[in-house]
């Protein structure tokens, strides 16, 4: 018989906090975290808005532990992963088998960036301590040794579902008795080669986004980190503190339809919550909300409408998209929103799509335009696609 | 679970029919670079055009093993890579630098993504099933083959493609060096172990496994666990790992008729093993791989090609023939820049 898994602790940085408590208070005060460039250089700073995380390098290295010079992928996965630990209120962590699968997609970039100004002039030029963690892995790896967690550690990365991979790998860890407790979620900094990587496929808005809006222009990109601490039903029943909900059925599934573009039909999104709902054993009507992937982007939006409106054709359950405050996240997106998703369990919590303004064409649906408490949340989708078809659907309920 | 199919793009003469034994490839300097195949067999010529380096060797060892396998719809793709697609990650960092970020174009950095070999082979087949990468250094390809096992337990899955792939570009190669993970000197591949000092060759590799649930007629071998563990403090805590890996599998030391290890001549990575070899391991023939295949974080796939198709053929062509048994279980052990540890156990069918 499958082990149920259980969310005990959560921890988050974005845009609009560095906390889970500050986040929070900004979604329920509906204050966006989507400003002009602040801390990334760049020769675009003026032309896009993005979410950054409000705090400098030397701000994050000394609100995280991590000295100076390293990465800020790095600083943002460890201030959020320390938090979840700490919320989760586990006495000891000797004796338990625990995990830390963090998922990030650009590593150690904002570094390498660094170093590859004066390497390319010259290749035995640049200094190496700006190189030596450029890969995903290595990532995780600083995070693990200051979070102390030797045995088990991964790194996923599936581009903008990355995180949400992360933690359906989690949970499998502990259903399949491997581990006891697993810190899953994931990471990622802003960083000159996504900026100009996004601005190449011309899809990154000049304004604010506006996710599922019919004049939605694009997508802002923001940076943070968001982990759940997931946990066996042992360890969950010896936990003094509140539970969150539980986390088991979830749904991974490929668009196969182009490597950056989803299908119009939205297959891979169809697939991915149809998949999940099916886990779950529950019926579309029986999700009270949807946090959608909604980047604002013209095909992810009408690709992803598409796919609800045909699998919540007549019963629509309230949604919205999170980004509009943070920013599309990437590979930390996934993270960040299975802790809102969590908290929206928790506590009856509806977010906000903000500056949604007009109907998409076509869409039986309205996203929710204001923040709101509910009494009877009691199943939560969460939608994450990515580049390469990656789609991935995650459920969280009850307890 | 069975490997029902194999397919191994590498610095040695292992892809397609090609008899590896008989004809080593040597190679002198600080590396070792893939012998590749003739892609346009395994992939359409117009989608190769637009494929760097690592997404060909990546594919076409993806879709060669379906095609020996019988299998064109697998129930999951997974992929284990530590650096992902380096070329493509370094044709646009490097064009953003010099032209200041302006008018770039974006097929590098669509390109760059780690997923992409693993999404281009689930576009070739049009699979929309479970699709997976890990990039997770020297334990990305034991990741992408416990997820495998998972899915196969969990009754998710009866066929998954795994594959391990990493490449090594220009400027990844002049890094490394200058991190001193490679020889100063020129060695041969052939002397590399018998001749340690400090650093290792260069390496890269692309190998895929069908991996199933249910036996066919054709099976290469079975993988029976796969364990990886995170910097081990000592070398008692490495032997505890090994005995707890086998307790989990049943299996004993002394059943075990071939270790293969990750030794890469680097003295410093070696003295990892010395012990193992010296008690541990003393009972059965040991056999090393990185003289094939060189050093890379994915290498751990190469073995794994490796034991398998000695189990296939029977017995070891690697082992004197004084010391040749029927090959029934092997273990791999290996680890990579002493972070990353693993023990893959393999067993004939």
């Amino acid at each position: 018989m499958e082990q149920p898994v259980f969310i005990a602790g959560l921890g988050v940085i974005s845009a609009i906090g560095n906390t889970v408590a500050q986040n929070l208070l900004s979604l329920e005060q509906e204050k966006t975290g989507i400003a002009p460039i602040q801390y990334l250089d760049t020769d675009h700073r003026d032309e896009f808005p993005v979410g950054e995380v409000k705090l400098s390098n030397a701000e994050l290295a000394e609100l995280s532990g991590f000295k100076h010079g390293i990465s800020r992928t790095a600083m943002l996965s460890l201030i959020a992963a320390k938090e979840a630990l700490a919320d989760t209120e586990l006495a000891n962590l000797a004796g338990l088998r625990t995990g830390f699968v963090s998922a990030n997609t650009v590593g150690g970039m904002d570094k390498t960036e660094d170093f590859f100004r004066d390497f390319l002039d010259d290749n035995t030029k640049g200094r190496l301590r700006n190189v030596i963690n450029h890969e995903c892995g290595a990532i995780t790896n600083l995070v693990a040794d200051q979070l102390g967690i030797r045995h088990y550690v991964s790194t996923i990365s599936t581009a903008c579902s990355s995180s949400a991979n992360a933690i359906i790998y989690g949970a499998r860890l502990i259903k399949n008795n491997i581990l006891d407790v697993v810190i899953a979620g994931g990471t990622d900094a802003l960083t000159r080669f996504t900026l100009n990587g996004f601005n190449t496929l011309m899809i990154l808005d000049k304004q604010p986004c506006q996710p599922f809006d019919a004049n939605r222009r694009g997508l802002n990109l923001g940076e943070g980190a968001g982990y759940v601490v997931l946990v066996s039903a042992r360890i969950a029943s010896s936990l003094k503190k509140e539970i969150y909900c539980t986390f088991g059925s979830y749904h991974n599934a490929n668009d196969a339809y182009h490597q950056t573009a989803s299908s119009p039909e939205g297959t891979g999104s169809l697939l991915a919550m149809e998949g999940a709902l099916k886990k779950s054993g529950l019926q579309p009507a029986d999700i009270s909300y949807i946090n959608l992937h909604g980047t604002g982007t013209q095909n992810n939006d009408s690709s992803e409408g598409t796919a609800i409106s045909k699998l919540f054709a007549g019963h629509s359950p309230k949604m919205s998209s999170t980004k509009a405050f943070t920013g599309h996240t990437l590979g930390a997106s996934g993270g960040i929103e299975a802790v809102f998703s969590a908290l929206a369990v928790r506590r009856g919590l509806i977010y906000p799509n903000l500056r949604f303004e007009t109907q998409m064409d076509g869409f039986p649906f309205t996203p929710e335009t204001h923040f709101s408490t509910q009494p009877d949340v009691k199943h939560v989708l969460s939608n994450s696609f990515g580049f390469g078809g990656n789609c991935s659907s995650l459920i969280f309920s009850k307890l | 679970m069975y490997i029902r199919a194999a397919s191994n793009i590498s610095p040695q003469n292992t892809f397609g029919n090609q008899r590896f034994l008989s004809e080593l490839a040597g190679y002198t300097g600080d590396g070792l670079t893939c012998i590749e195949p003739d892609y346009k067999a395994l992939i359409d010529p117009k989608i190769i055009r637009r494929m760097s380096r690592i997404i060909k060797m990546g594919v076409a060892a993806g879709m060669d093993c379906l095609q020996q396998a019988g299998v064109n719809a697998p129930d999951a793709i997974i992929t284990g890579t530590a650096y992902g697609c380096l070329e493509d990650t370094n044709t646009f960092l490097t064009k953003m630098v010099q032209q200041n970020e302006e008018a770039l174009s974006p097929t590098a950095f669509i390109q760059s993504t780690h997923n992409t070999i693993s999404a281009q082979i689930a576009l070739l087949l049009q699979c929309h099933q479970y699709n997976n990468t890990f990039v997770n250094g020297g334990a990305s390809f034991e990741n992408a083959l416990l997820d495998a096992m998972m899915l196969l337990y969990e009754g998710e899955a009866a066929n998954v493609l795994v594959g391990g792939i990493d490449e090594i570009t220009t400027n990844s190669h002049a890094i490394l060096k200058r991190m001193g993970l490679y020889r100063r000197e020129q060695v041969s591949n052939f002397d590399l172990l018998n001749t340690p000092g400090k650093g290792t060759m260069a390496g890269e590799g692309s190998a895929f496994f069908m991996l199933s649930r249910e036996a066919s007629d054709n099976d290469w071998a079975k993988i029976d666990g796969v364990s990886s563990f995170y910097k081990p403090r000592n070398t008692a805590e490495i032997k505890q790992q090994i005995s707890i890996f086998l307790q989990s599998q049943n299996a004993n030391i002394h059943e075990i008729d071939l270790v293969i290890t990750g030794n890469n001549g680097d003295l410093k990575n070696d003295a990892v093993y010395e012990q193992l070899l010296k008690y541990d391991f003393a009972n059965a023939p040991v056999i090393n791989y990185k003289a094939l295949c060189g050093e890379y974080p994915t290498s751990s796939a190469f073995a794994t090609w490796l034991a398998a198709h000695e189990i296939k053929a029977g017995g070891c062509s690697f082992v004197p023939e004084s010391d040749q048994t029927s090959l029934k279980k092997v273990l791999i052990y290996n680890h990579y820049q002493n972070i990353h540890h693993s023990l893959i156990l393999l067993s004939a069918c």
